[in-house]
Order: C-alpha cells, then sequence, then structure tokens
C-alpha cells in the first residue's frame, strides 16, 4: 500500500520519533509504513488520519 | 509520551517473561538434580514436577502478555517468528525422531536437542524479520 506519510510528516515538520510517540507505536513501524514494507492496522490508520486532519483515502492508496 | 509508555510497558512485561522464565528452567533444575543428587522420592517428583508445570503456565501467560503489550509490527515480527520456530520444530523434531527410530544414529533422540534448535530458529527468525522490517 502505498501512502503520503513522509511527506505529510515533512510539511509538519514532524519527526518519525515524534509521529510514533503520537500514535502509541514504535519508531520502526513508521519507518516501515513509510516504505511500504508495512500496512498498518484500521486503529493506527485511524490515528494518523486524525492527526493530520485527513481522510484515510488521502494518506492511503491502494495499490492493487 | 506515548511512546515512552509503550517503551515502559515493553520493558516491565519483557523483565516479567524473563523472570518466569527463570523460574521455569529453575525448575527444571529443581527435577532433574533434585533427583539426581539429593532425592529418589516419587513423591518429591510428583510435588517438584507439579510446581514446574505451574511456573510453565505462569511463562505461557507471561508470554501472552508480553505479546499483547507489543506494537503491531513488533508484534508481526514475533508471530511470523514463532510461525516459522513451530514448522522447523515439526519438521526437524520428527526427522530427528525417524532417524532414531530406523537407527540411523545410535543415540536416543534427546528433546533437549529440539529446544536448542528451536531457541536458535526463533533467534534467526527474530533478526531476520527485524532487518526486513528496517
Amino acid at each position: 500500500m502505498k501512502n503520503r506519510l513522509k511527506v505529510l510528516r515533512a510539511e509538519k515538520e514532524m519527526t518519525q520519533a515524534q509521529l510514533a510517540e503520537e500514535t502509541g507505536v514504535s519508531r520502526q513501524t513508521i519507518n516501515a509504513i513509510e516504505k511500504g514494507k508495512f500496512d498498518p492496522s484500521l486503529p493506527l490508520a485511524f490515528k494518523i488520519s486524525r492527526l493530520f486532519g485527513l481522510p484515510i483515502e488521502e494518506i492511503f492508496e491502494d495499490e492493487s | 509520551m506515548k511512546n515512552n509508555k509503550l517503551t515502559a510497558r515493553n520493558k516491565r512485561k519483557s523483565i516479567n517473561l524473563a523472570l518466569w522464565t527463570a523460574a521455569w528452567v529453575l525448575t527444571i533444575a529443581l527435577v532433574s538434580f533434585g533427583y539426581k543428587f539429593c532425592y529418589q522420592s516419587p513423591v518429591i517428583s510428583i510435588i517438584t514436577i507439579s510446581v514446574n508445570l505451574l511456573i510453565g503456565i505462569g511463562m505461557i501467560i507471561a508470554n501472552m502478555k508480553y505479546l499483547n503489550g507489543l506494537d503491531e509490527l513488533q508484534r508481526k515480527i514475533s508471530l511470523e517468528a514463532m510461525g516459522i520456530t513451530l514448522g522447523v520444530t515439526l519438521v526437524v523434531g520428527l526427522g530427528y525422531s525417524m532417524l532414531d527410530t530406523t537407527n540411523v544414529i545410535s543415540n536416543d533422540a534427546e528433546i533437549s536437542y529440539l529446544v536448542i534448535v528451536m531457541g536458535l530458529t526463533y533467534i534467526v527468525a527474530t533478526v531476520i524479520n527485524n532487518i526486513k522490517y528496517k
């Protein structure tokens, strides 16, 4: 799954560690999501969407 | 500081799991060496084995709590490593047992070798998964 997490994080001048802290996961998890190696669960995707004030489909894009 | 909470929770649950595991290993030593060097009483053996089983249940519960305390990627890494370990143990264990039953090896198949294979497989699988998701 593609995502705009890195861009959105850069716009908010947020580090991976800060985003991890805000969403209650490890920095490794945020890094893996950004690189497209790991797809987040729905609750985590909702947390991220609330944090950036955007709907989930504007952050994550289904590649299939 | 949610992430600090996550780290602190993981640390607490890791320590809890380590303590239960250490206690379980100690009771195994107590059962084995106690029988060999201190007592030859079946009654005491039943008691120590019962204690070992109870502590083993505690260790399993501590492991479940540890897994539930991990974040979703860490949990995925651990569960994948456990799945690989289960498969390797089944395949290697049965292969090893067949070597014994067909008298290809002269010694009896020892379960302790299987435990070593399990431990090493879990460690290697966890390291590989951590690199994969880095």
